[in-house]
C-alpha cells in the first residue's frame, strides 16, 4: 500500500497556483494568453439552450398526430413570439374555428407526427465564467475556458458549504482556540470573510449572514448547527452549491476544535488583503476540499516544498479520530510491526509526544501530517 | 480453447486497484497471490494502467514470477515467466451510471431499471410516460443528469408506439450530453415495442450514438434482459470505458472484455447458484455504496443502494435509518450530538479506522442498518413481473395480490455471502455472522460466508473465460465459511418457548430449550458437520413447516453454529435499559467484544 497516512491538508503562506476556470459547454474565451486578470472579471461566456415547453395539440385541435402538419402555421425552425398563433382549424364556420397559440418566445423545434407534440424551446440563456482569482492567463482552452495562475498563501479547508466568493480577510479571534460570540459579528464586517479560531456556532454564521459577510472561516461546526443552517441533513459530501447567503468553511472538522496554529498564523498576518474562497466539498473519486487562496501574499519568501517527507521521526501531525481527536504532536517512533488497538483492529500504528508531553499509540490511518 | 495455466486478474476500483495471480497447481486452479496499488484514473496520473502496472509488480515481488516486460505483460506463460491472460473488471471513475425509461413505471420502467443494474450500472433516474412530472420537467431532469448512457424501453411488441415515442422526443429536445469526452455522442439503447423503432431512429438517430436491441419487456408476462444486457456491456467498452483516462491501452492489454466490477460479481453469484444449485444472496458494502445481488430459483437480480455505505455515505446511513435504529444495536448510552459529530467526521475523513472498542461497536451498528436498508432496497426491486394476467383458479379467489411479490425467499436462502471492508476487515469473524444475521434475519436454515479479499469481480470475469477455473477458485479460495444461522420464525413475548433442541456435534450431543429472545452459540469447525433436530412450538416454523420437527445436518465454519430464537423480525425489548442489557446478552453469547 502506498499511503497509511493521510497525506494532509495543504496550507502554505506562499506557492505557485493554478485555476481551471470552464463553461459547462462550448463558448468563447474573451482573455488572451498573458492578460492580468481580476477575481470578478469575466473570461469566457456562452449562451445555455433555453429551456422547452411542450403542448399537445392533437387534444386541443381534435385531430389524428398524422393530420397535424395539415393545421401548423409555423414549421420547425421558425422563431415563435408568446400568444402569437401557431396552428388553426379550418371549420366552414368560421365560429368554430380553433387557434393555438405560441405559450413562450423562442423557437419552434419539433412537430411530431407519432405523438401530437410541439415542442418549443425559450431563448439561449447566457453564462459566464469569471476569474475568481487574481493573476495571469497563462493557458487558453479553445471555445472552453482558461487556466489562471498566481502567487499567494493557499490554505485548504477540511469541509465548507457555499460557492466561490471573494472579499478581505476580517480575523476577528486572537488564538485559535477562541470560539467567536455573536456579539463579536457587527456591520464591520459587511462585505469581508470572517475569521474565527474554534467553533462557528449557528448564532455566529446567522449573525455573519446578518452583517453581510460573504464567508465565515473557523475550525469546527457542530452538525446540529449545519443541519439547521441547511435546513437539512446533509448525507453524502458532495457541497458548493448551497444558497445559504454565505459561505463557511471549516479547516479541521466537527464539534468544537481549535484551528491549527500555521492556519490560524497564516490567516492572521494577511489579515485585511483580499481573499478568494470557495466551500466546494467533494470526498468521492476526486477529492474536492474548500479552499482559501491569498493573492500575491507578502509573507514569507519560501517556495512550497514539492517533495513532503512523509511520516517520518520528528513530523508534525494532527490525530483524526478519538481518542486525542484533534490534538497536535510530534511522532516519536514509527514501529513496523502490525499492532493490536483496544477494537482488537491489527494496523500499523505510530507513537506520538502531543505538546503536554503525554505519548500515545495511535493507528497511522489516524493522523494527518502537518506541514511545516 | 489455448493453454490457461497462469491468470493475473485485476479490479480497478475507484480508490485502490487488487491484482490476483491464479494457478493451475496439479490439475486445479488456486489463487496464489495477490496486490494493490492505488488507482490512477485522475489527476496528476490520468492513466488506469499505472495503478494495474504497479499492482502487478506487487504481485511480480511476492511471487518471484517475472510478469511484465517493462510496460508489456508477457503472454504466453513459459516456466516461472509470463501469465497465459490478462482480464480485467472496472469500476473507476463511479462506475457506469446510466438513465433508463419506460412507459409505466411499475411495468417497463421497472425491467428497464432491472437490465441496467443487472449489467452493473448506477441507475440515476427512472423516466416513464406515468412518473407524475410534467414534460418540461422530465427534459430539464435528463440535461441535468448527464448519464454516461441512457436505456429507453416501452411498449410491449404490438403494444403503445406514441408513448414511447414521446419519451425519444423529450431525450431529444434534452440533448443531453454524455459526462466523459465532449466530443462524441451520448450512446441510447432503445430495447421497446419493435414497431416503434423505426420512429425512434428518426428521433434519435441524428442526435445520439442509437443502438437498437430486442425488446425487454416483449409481453407483459415475459423479461427479455439479455440482449440488452449484452449492448450495455459492449457500449460501455466502445464509448464509456474507451473515454477514461489510460483505458484504451487497457483494453488492449486483455485476454476478454472489461466488465463492470458489479457486473462481474452478478455472473459468479449466478455461476455459483447454477454449479451448486442453491439460492445465493451476496451483499458488497463499500465506502460510498452497497450492492445486494440474489439468485432465486434462477432469477438474478441486483440493485445498488448509491448512499447507504460506511464512510462517503455514513452520514447519510443515520439519516435513512434514524439514530434509535442505528442506537438500538448499541450496548451504551451516547450523546447525539456527540454522534452526529463522529459520524461526520468519519465522513470528511474517510480512510480513518475505529481504534476504541465503543467506536468499533458505533460502526458495526451503522453496517447493520445500512447492510438492512439497502437489503430493503433490493427486496422491492427484486419482484415478480407486475400487470401479468395470470389465471385464476376457485382457490385463488380470496388471494387478493396483484402480482410483483418479492422473489426473495428467506426461509430457501441457502448461502448469504459478505464482502466490503466492513465485513471482511471485522476484528472477529463472529461480529461479520451477528452483522450479516442481525442486518439480514435468515430464516430457517442459512449458511454465511464473507469474501475475505472481495475476489469475486475477478473471478466473475474470469467466468467468462474459463467457467471452471473460476469456481475452483471461489471454493478453495475466495469463501471464508463462517458457520450457520439457524433461526425459526417465530413471534412472541421474549422467554416463551420457541423449540426444543438437539445437536450432534463431533464432541457429543447437546439438547436443551430455545426461548423467543434467545440466541445459542455452539463452536463448529469449517470442515465438521452437525447434525440439527428441532421440535418448534405450534405457531413457529423452523423450516419444515408450522410446528413440523425440522432434521438436518448443517456445516461449520469459523463463527460455528448459530442458533438465533430472537423472532423474525428480532423482538427488542420495549424500554432502552431492557435493550442495552439484552444487547450485551447477545454480545456475551457470541463472544462478540473483548470484555
Amino acid at each position: 500500500m502506498a499511503h497509511a497516512y493521510t497525506p494532509g491538508l495543504r496550507v502554505t503562506p506562499q506557492t505557485l497556483l493554478q485555476r481551471q476556470r470552464q463553461l459547462p459547454l462550448k463558448g468563447e474565451v474573451v482573455v488572451s494568453q498573458g492578460d492580468s486578470v481580476t477575481r470578478d472579471q469575466v473570461v469566457a461566456h456562452t449562451h445555455l439552450p433555453g429551456n422547452v415547453t411542450t403542448l399537445n395539440l392533437v387534444n386541443i385541435l381534435s385531430c389524428t398526430p398524422e393530420e397535424l402538419p395539415n393545421y401548423m402555421l409555423k414549421s420547425e425552425g421558425d422563431p415563435v413570439e408568446a400568444g402569437e398563433p401557431i396552428a388553426e382549424t379550418r371549420p366552414f364556420i368560421k365560429w368554430f374555428k380553433t387557434t393555438v397559440k405560441a405559450p413562450i418566445s423562442g423557437t419552434l423545434e419539433n412537430i411530431s407526427k407519432i405523438t401530437g407534440q410541439v415542442i418549443f424551446r425559450a431563448p439561449p440563456r447566457p453564462v459566464q465564467v469569471q476569474a475568481y482569482i487574481d493573476g495571469n492567463v497563462v493557458e487558453i482552452l479553445p471555445g472552453e475556458g482558461v487556466i489562471v495562475e498566481t502567487t499567494g498563501a493557499f490554505v485548504q479547508g477540511i469541509f465548507g458549504v457555499g460557492g466561490e466568493t471573494w472579499g478581505p480577510l476580517h480575523v476577528i479571534s486572537k488564538e485559535p482556540d477562541q470560539i467567536l460570540t455573536p456579539d463579536q459579528i457587527d456591520d464591520s464586517c459587511a462585505d469581508k470573510i470572517v475569521v474565527g479560531g474554534n467553533l462557528l456556532t449557528l448564532d455566529v454564521i446567522n449573525k455573519a449572514r446578518e452583517s453581510n459577510a460573504v464567508g465565515i472561516i473557523g475550525g469546527g461546526i457542530r452538525d446540529s448547527d449545519l443541519r439547521d443552517l441547511l435546513g437539512y441533513d446533509l448525507g453524502v459530501a458532495i457541497t458548493g452549491t448551497e444558497n445559504i447567503g454565505l459561505t463557511v468553511i471549516v479547516t479541521e472538522g466537527f464539534g468544537p476544535i481549535a484551528m491549527a496554529r500555521k492556519t490560524f498564523d497564516i490567516l492572521s498576518e494577511n489579515n485585511g488583503k483580499e481573499a478568494s474562497i470557495s466551500g466546494a466539498t467533494q470526498i468521492r473519486a476526486g477529492v474536492l476540499r474548500p479552499e482559501i487562496i491569498i493573492p500575491a501574499s507578502s509573507i514569507g519568501e519560501q517556495a512550497e516544498k514539492s517533495d513532503h517527507p512523509g511520516l517520518i521521526e520528528g513530523a508534525l501531525l494532527r490525530v483524526i479520530r478519538a481518542p486525542h481527536f484533534g490534538h497536535v504532536g510530534k511522532v516519536t517512533a514509527l514501529p513496523p510491526e502490525l499492532q493490536t488497538v483496544e477494537s482488537e483492529t491489527h494496523v500499523r500504528v505510530l507513537e506520538v509526544e502531543f505538546d503536554n508531553g503525554d505519548r500515545a499509540i495511535v493507528p497511522r490511518a489516524n493522523v494527518e501530517l502537518i506541514e511545516e | 480453447m489455448d493453454k490457461l495455466d497462469v491468470i493475473i486478474a485485476t479490479d480497478c476500483g475507484s480508490t485502490t486497484t487488487k491484482a490476483i495471480l491464479i494457478e493451475k497447481k496439479d490439475d486445479i486452479y488456486r489463487q496464489t497471490y495477490r496486490g494493490e496499488a492505488p488507482t490512477t484514473v485522475e489527476a496528476p496520473y490520468e492513466d488506469v494502467t499505472r495503478g494495474v502496472l504497479n499492482a502487478i509488480q506487487e504481485v511480480e515481488e511476492l511471487s518471484g514470477r517475472q510478469i511484465l516486460d517493462g510496460e508489456t505483460i508477457i503472454t504466453p506463460a513459459e516456466d516461472h515467466r509470463g501469465v497465459d491472460i490478462y482480464i480485467s473488471t472496472s469500476s473507476a471513475g463511479g462506475g457506469l451510471q446510466m438513465m433508463v425509461g419506460g412507459v409505466i413505471q411499475a411495468m417497463t420502467g421497472e425491467s428497464a431499471q432491472r437490465c441496467a443494474l443487472g449489467a452493473g450500472a448506477i441507475v440515476m433516474d427512472i423516466l416513464a410516460s406515468n412518473d407524475g412530472r410534467l414534460p418540461h420537467e422530465k427534459i430539464e431532469r435528463i440535461r441535468q443528469l448527464r448519464p454516461d448512457m441512457v436505456l429507453l424501453s416501452g411498449g410491449t411488441d404490438g403494444g403503445t408506439i406514441s408513448h414511447v415515442v414521446e419519451l425519444a422526443e423529450f431525450i431529444s429536445a434534452a440533448d443531453p450530453k454524455p459526462r466523459f469526452g465532449s466530443g462524441y455522442q451520448l450512446p441510447v439503447i432503445y430495447a421497446g415495442n419493435k414497431d416503434a423503432a423505426q420512429e425512434i431512429e428518426r428521433t434519435l438517430g441524428d442526435k445520439t450514438a442509437l443502438t437498437i436491441s430486442e425488446n425487454i419487456r416483449p409481453t407483459l408476462e415475459a423479461e427479455n434482459l439479455g440482449p440488452a444486457r449484452h449492448v450495455i456491456h459492449d457500449l460501455f467498452l466502445e464509448h464509456v470505458m474507451a473515454q477514461a483516462p489510460g483505458y484504451r491501452k487497457l483494453i488492449s492489454w486483455t485476454g476478454a472484455p472489461i466488465m463492470p466490477t458489479p457486473g462481474a460479481v452478478g455472473l459468479m453469484m449466478q455461476t455459483v447458484s447454477k454449479q451448486q444449485n442453491i439460492n445465493v444472496v451476496g451483499v458488497d458494502i463499500g465506502g460510498a455504496t452497497t450492492d445486494v445481488f440474489s439468485v432465486f430459483d434462477d432469477i438474478f437480480n441486483r440493485t445498488v443502494s448509491a448512499n447507504l455505505g460506511m464512510s462517503y455515505s455514513v452520514s447519510n446511513v443515520l439519516a435513512e435509518a434514524g439514530l434509535d435504529d442505528v442506537m438500538r444495536w448499541v450496548p451504551f448510552k451516547i450523546d447525539e450530538a456527540d454522534l452526529r459529530d463522529r459520524i461526520k467526521n468519519k465522513m470528511i475523513r474517510p480512510t480513518t479506522i475505529p481504534q476504541m472498542l465503543e467506536e468499533l461497536q458505533v460502526e458495526q451498528a451503522i453496517a447493520r442498518e445500512a447492510l438492512r436498508l439497502a437489503f430493503v432496497q433490493h427486496r422491492a426491486l427484486a419482484v415478480g413481473l407486475k400487470g401479468v394476467q395470470a389465471e385464476r383458479t376457485l382457490s385463488d379467489v380470496f388471494d387478493q395480490s396483484a402480482g410483483g411479490e418479492s422473489l426473495i425467499k428467506m426461509r430457501d436462502l441457502d448461502l448469504l455471502v459478505g464482502s466490503g471492508g466492513v465485513l471482511s476487515h471485522a476484528p472477529r469473524r463472529m461480529q461479520t455472522a451477528a452483522m450479516l444475521i442481525d442486518a439480514f434475519q435468515p430464516e430457517g436454515i442459512t449458511r454465511l460466508a464473507v469474501d475475505s479479499i472481495f475476489m469475486m469481480p475477478h473471478l466473475g470475469v474470469l467466468s467468462s473465460v474459463n467457467e471452471i477455473a473460476a469456481t475452483q477458485v471461489f471454493e478453495r479460495d475466495c469463501l471464508i465459511y463462517l458457520g450457520t444461522c439457524i433461526a425459526p420464525i417465530a413471534q412472541g413475548k421474549i422467554g416463551a418457548l420457541c423449540a426444543q433442541y438437539e445437536i450432534g456435534l463431533p464432541d457429543g450431543t447437546q439438547s436443551g430449550t430455545l426461548n423467543i429472545g434467545d440466541l445459542l452459540h455452539f463452536p463448529l469447525e469449517a470442515d465438521q458437520e452437525a447434525h440439527i433436530t428441532l421440535k418448534p412450538e405450534r405457531n413457529t416454523d423452523a423450516g419444515a413447516g408450522q410446528g413440523r420437527e425440522l432434521n438436518a445436518t448443517v456445516k461449520g465454519g469459523t463463527a460455528g453454529l448459530i442458533l438465533d430464537g430472537r423472532g423474525r423480525p428480532i423482538v427488542f425489548a420495549e424500554n432502552r435499559p431492557q435493550r442495552t442489557d439484552q444487547i450485551s446478552r447477545w454480545s456475551e453469547v457470541l463472544d462478540l467484544y473483548p470484555r
